[in-house]
C-alpha cells in the first residue's frame, strides 16, 4: 500500500511537466496563458467567498452550541461497530445534498481535529471520491425535463457509498 | 434547498445553545467563523489560481482535445447504445475529462449538451434512457485526478503534508467509479434479458 503515498508525492509535479511540456510543443504562449487562467482563479475564489462566509458561520454556530457534539454522541454506538468515526457522519450525509455546506463542515472538522488527524485524513480522502448527487442530478435532468430517473440515484448512491467505505479502509491501513 | 438547510442550521444551533448555556460561545463562533472564511479564501486564491492557470495552458495546448480522442474505446464500452459518430459522445468525453482535471465549471456546459443530444436519441422523453443513467452515474462518481480544493484547505489548517492524500484519494475515487460502472452495466444487461 505504500506506493499510494509515492503517487501523492509525484502526481502534481508530473501533471506540471506534462502540461508545460505539451504547451511547449504546441507553441502556446505558456506564461501569458497561465496568467490569464490564474485571473480566473481569483474570480472563482472571490465568487465563492460570500457562500463560504454564510456556511462557515452556520456551522460555527452549530458546533459552538454543542448541537454537533450531541448528534455525534447519539450516533457513536452505531458507528463504533462499523469503525467509522461518528464525527464524519454529518459530512457523509451532507455530501449528497450540498457541496458548499459540506465544505463548511469539513473546514470545521479540520479546525477542531487538525487535517493530519485520522479523522482529518479520512475526511480528505472521502472528499476526493464522493459527489453531490442530488444537486447534480436535478441540474442535469431538469435541463431536459426528465421525470423518471430510473436507476440513476441508486447507482450514484452506491458509488458514493463504495467510495466512503474504501476511504475508511485505506485510511486505517495507511495511517491507522 | 440550501435556503432551508442554512436556516435550520442557525436556528437549531441557537436553540441548542440556549439549552446548553453556550450562548457566549455561539456569538463568538459566528464572528470568528466569518473571519475564518475570509482568511481561508485569501490563502485559497494562491492554490486555485495556480491550478486554473495550469489548466488554461492545458486547454489552449489542446490537451483536453487530445485526451477526449483517447476516450473513444472507453465510450464504446460504456455506451453501446450510442452510434459511433454521434455528437453526444464528444460532449460526454469532454465532460468526463474536465471532471477528472477538477474543472467543474468547464465540465457542466458539455455535460448539459450531452444530455440534450441523448434526449434526441431517447424514445421516451420523460423517462431517462440507459445512456443517460450511465452517463450521470459516471459523471457523479467521476475519477478525480487531483482534489486541489482539499489540498488547499489542508494546507490552510496546518497540515504537515497537504498532498499526502492524493494517492489514497485517487484509489478511492477509482473504486467508487468502478462500482458505478459495474452497477450501470448490470442494469443494462438486466434490461436486455
Amino acid at each position: 500500500m505504500r506506493f499510494v503515498l509515492y503517487i501523492s508525492e509525484y502526481l502534481i509535479p508530473l501533471v506540471f511537466i506534462y502540461i508545460v511540456g505539451f504547451g511547449l510543443i504546441s507553441k502556446v504562449p505558456l506564461f501569458d496563458e497561465f496568467i490569464e487562467g490564474a485571473k480566473d482563479g481569483f474570480k472563482v475564489v472571490f465568487s465563492i467567498m460570500p457562500t463560504l462566509i454564510g456556511l462557515m458561520v452556520a456551522v460555527g454556530i452549530l458546533r459552538a452550541s454543542g448541537a454537533l457534539d450531541f448528534l455525534t454522541m447519539i450516533i457513536t454506538p452505531v458507528t463504533n461497530i462499523l469503525k467509522f468515526p461518528s464525527e464524519i457522519v454529518p459530512i457523509a450525509l451532507m455530501r449528497t445534498v450540498s457541496s458548499s455546506a459540506t465544505t463548511g463542515l469539513v473546514l470545521d472538522l479540520f479546525k477542531t481535529y487538525g487535517p493530519d488527524s485520522l479523522i482529518g485524513r479520512m475526511t480528505s480522502i472521502m472528499m476526493g471520491c464522493t459527489e453531490t448527487i442530488f444537486y447534480t442530478l436535478s441540474v442535469y435532468f431538469l435541463a431536459i425535463n426528465i421525470r423518471k430517473t430510473r436507476y440513476t440515484i441508486t447507482g450514484a448512491l452506491l458509488a458514493n457509498l463504495a467510495g466512503i467505505v474504501f476511504s475508511v479502509y485505506i485510511t486505517y491501513s495507511l495511517f491507522g | 434547498m440550501l435556503n432551508y438547510l442554512w436556516a435550520y442550521m442557525i436556528i437549531i444551533g441557537i436553540i441548542v445553545g440556549a439549552f446548553t448555556g453556550n450562548m457566549p460561545e455561539v456569538t463568538q463562533a459566528a464572528i470568528d467563523s466569518s473571519k475564518d472564511a475570509v482568511q481561508l479564501c485569501i490563502t485559497l486564491v494562491g492554490v486555485i489560481a495556480m491550478w486554473t492557470g495550469l489548466m488554461r495552458i492545458a486547454e489552449k495546448a489542446g490537451i483536453i482535445r487530445a485526451l477526449t480522442r483517447k476516450m473513444r474505446p472507453i465510450l464504446r464500452f460504456l455506451f453501446p447504445d450510442i452510434p459511433d459518430n454521434h455528437p453526444a459522445k464528444k460532449y460526454i468525453a469532454t465532460n468526463m475529462i474536465a471532471n477528472m482535471l477538477g474543472l467543474g465549471w468547464a465540465a457542466t456546459p458539455p455535460g448539459l449538451k450531452a444530455m440534450e443530444k441523448l434526449q434526441e436519441l431517447n424514445p421516451n422523453k420523460e423517462v431517462a434512457s440507459n445512456a443517460m443513467c450511465t452517463f450521470l452515474i459516471i459523471n457523479i462518481s467521476s475519477v478525480q485526478l487531483l482534489p486541489i480544493n482539499i489540498i488547499a484547505y489542508r494546507s490552510q489548517y496546518g497540515s504537515a503534508n497537504p498532498a499526502e492524500i492524493i494517492g489514497p484519494a485517487l484509489l478511492a475515487t477509482m473504486v467508487s467509479t468502478l462500482v458505478g460502472v459495474i452497477f450501470a452495466k448490470l442494469m443494462l444487461r438486466r434490461k436486455k434479458v
